[in-house]
């Protein structure tokens, strides 16, 4: 679901932001919809934090304009604004207990005692906090810690939930509850929710879209599927999910040569013999025997992960990353076999791989 | 280089303190309750009695704890009122501007106690540094020196260091996130003082009122030398009783009713602590 066609809640026009001379991002524009779940994906210092905290109105563009609901937002303390943070660090009132923390928000709008009772029952039961009302936040797991975050958060039923890295400090099997309980969330409370994340996986499971972030600049924005199965570039590529990449060359529309060899492709929109980049995803490499497939290879390491074995087969020179739920003997002779569907052709634009 | 003390050599560490203690604190403690409880006798023994402590509870002595307690009182109460807005600047500030404010707070105590009490009549006195800039701008001069208001002058003066230092290390032991997080959740700057930062920062305010209080209830250099003797203070009057009078067993009476009504404030104000926020900055 792009936000394309629906009702906007965030715009973004051209935002830049710079600390002390710093240029952390370079004309910004991104379209956020309600009852979005989107998500910022991007390495360490991309800029995806500042995003946040420029919506959050914790900063101020140095230049472009933030809109929420069609109105200009820049100038709009935080306190004023209709959205609510999970932040990293949790960030709880070290002086108040589990009750009084998430009643917070409701306090400050002096809401009468029996509303404000209600509603941090209701946020209790939600998270899965029951009985912890009277407990110090000290005493709590990291998990609990982050619910309770979520639960003052969302005790104010904002229209926009902005979470920054929540599930970063957790272990993997939290994680994955998490994931599972804020999507739910998300989607039995119909609030806009725009995550922040290192984590190509946790985008991938949660978000309606996925926006692709490096070096202060938006690279690419879609739906999970497009993200993965049609990076724009290598970079994208190479950071959602593991990869084959080859140099390649187009000589005309759905053919593409690469490892030496012609293949039948189905991309289009590329001029004659334009030097491009191929990528295979490891998944996507079927292992057959020698004569039968399109490529003859050599099995160089087998690693078993779990899910799949992990394989390095050499191939006239190139490695490939394959995987497969059947073992192969390290040393043995295969043929590798894809489709034109499993190729995707990238344009080079000066990206190495 | 890396060595372990073994759990001997530790235990061996620690008698110099208990003998330094025992000495200095244990020994004098044990004498001036001695004193306390006794009286001598025409035939120049002494005989156990709460007769010193009986005539405590008389009213000229009563006025002299409740001036001493309502001065120290009034001292604590200008030093946070002085002290808040500055710890909160302090904090504030960049480290550059922090550090040198750090340092002329706590330059004046690389003097002599005694000599910046003498200095402060100087400055008040009938010829002094104020009046004469007062007669300068055509004002009549004030007695400022040998009154209350100068006694309450030198306390604040002498013990303001001790309420801002514990005030500013509680206030900068608040994290940006924190008060991030309020604002985000609505409050305004208001809001987020009084649910935030004054209740953080309460570790500081317990501290530094005793840190103030505490001497200022007990002094007597100050009311000795800016008061003039005229409102005596308990301090003055434990001084005198060991100095002039040579009333030891009085003044040991004083003293130890002293520490007991010192002990019990600082017992009521950690309870109102609970006990939850001990580990930061905090004297008891």
């Amino acid at each position: 679901m792009s936000a394309n066609g629906k009702d906007l809640i965030i715009r973004l026009d051209k935002v830049c932001m710079a600390y002390g001379g710093h240029q952390v991002l370079f004309d910004v524009s991104l379209e956020v919809g309600k009852r979005e779940f989107l998500t910022i994906l991007g390495p360490s210092g991309c800029g995806k934090t500042t995003i946040l905290r420029l919506i959050g109105g914790f900063e101020t563009p140095t230049a472009g304009e933030i809109y929420f609901e069609g109105q200009p937002f820049s100038s709009v303390p935080p306190y004023k604004r209709p959205i609510n943070t999970v932040f990293q660090k949790y960030s709880l009132f070290s002086h108040l207990n589990v009750f009084e923390n998430i009643a917070f928000g409701l306090r400050i709008r002096k809401q009468p005692e029996g509303v404000i009772k209600e509603k941090v029952s209701r946020m209790l039961e939600l998270v899965n906090l029951k009985g912890f009302e009277k407990r110090s936040v000290h005493s709590l797991s990291g998990g609990q810690q982050q619910r309770v975050a979520i639960a003052r958060a969302l005790v104010n039923e904002p229209k926009v939930l902005l979470l920054d890295e929540p599930l970063g400090a957790l272990d993997l099997y939290l994680r994955k509850e998490m994931q599972l309980e804020l999507k739910n969330m998300q989607t039995s409370l119909g609030i806009t929710f725009i995550y922040v994340t290192h984590d190509q996986e946790e985008a991938l499971t949660m978000s309606d879209t996925v926006v692709v972030m490096n070096q202060g600049r938006i690279l690419q924005k879609g739906t999970p599927e497009e993200i993965y199965n049609e990076p724009k570039n290598v970079f994208i590529s190479k950071f959602i999910g593991e990869s084959n990449i080859f140099e390649g060359v187009m000589p005309q529309d759905g053919e593409v040569v690469f490892c030496g060899k012609k293949f039948p492709c189905v991309d289009r929109g590329f001029s004659r013999d334009e030097p491009v980049y191929v990528l295979i995803r490891p998944e996507d490499v079927q292992t057959v025997e020698p004569q039968s497939g399109l490529l003859k290879g050599k099995v160089q390491s087998v690693v078993f992960k779990g899910v799949h074995y992990e394989m390095i087969v050499r191939e006239n020179g190139h490695q490939w990353m394959i995987h497969s739920t059947k073992s192969l003997k390290v040393g043995e002779e295969i043929g590798l076999y894809f489709t034109p569907e499993d190729i995707h052709v990238m344009k080079r634009n000066g990206v190495a791989p | 280089m890396k060595t372990v003390a073994s759990r001997e050599t530790r235990n061996l560490l620690q008698y110099p303190y208990l003998l330094w203690s025992s000495l200095f604190i244990v020994v004098p403690l044990v004498l001036v309750l001695w004193y306390s409880f006794t009286t001598p006798t025409p035939t120049g023994r002494y005989e156990f009695s709460i007769s010193n402590y009986r005539r405590f509870f008389e009213p000229v002595y009563l006025r002299v704890m409740s001036r001493s307690i309502l001065l120290a009182f009034e001292a604590t109460l200008i030093c946070l009122a002085l002290g808040y807005p500055a710890a909160m600047i302090m904090v504030r500030l960049g480290s550059k501007w922090r550090n040198t404010l750090l340092l002329l707070l706590v330059l004046p105590m690389w003097i002599n106690f005694l000599l910046r009490t003498y200095s402060w009549m100087v400055l008040l006195g009938r010829q002094g540094v104020l009046n004469q800039l007062l007669q300068w701008m055509g004002l009549p001069p004030q007695s400022i020196l040998y009154s209350r208001g100068a006694v309450l002058i030198g306390m604040v003066y002498n013990f303001l260091p001790f309420m801002i230092l514990p005030l500013y290390t509680s206030l900068s032991k608040i994290g940006k996130e924190q008060i991030e997080a309020a604002e985000d959740l609505g409050a305004n700057r208001f809001d987020v003082f009084r649910r935030v930062i004054f209740p953080l920062s309460l570790p500081g305010i317990l501290t530094g009122t005793t840190m103030v209080f505490m001497p200022a209830v007990s002094t007597f250099v100050i009311s000795a030398l800016l008061g003039g003797g005229q409102d005596m203070l308990i301090g003055n009057l434990i001084e005198q009783q060991f100095l002039s009078t040579g009333d030891w067993h009085f003044g040991s009476a004083l003293s130890i009713l002293m520490m007991v009504i010192i002990l019990i404030a600082m017992t009521v104000v950690s309870l109102t602590d609970k006990g939850k926020t001990f580990e930061e900055g905090n004297l008891w």
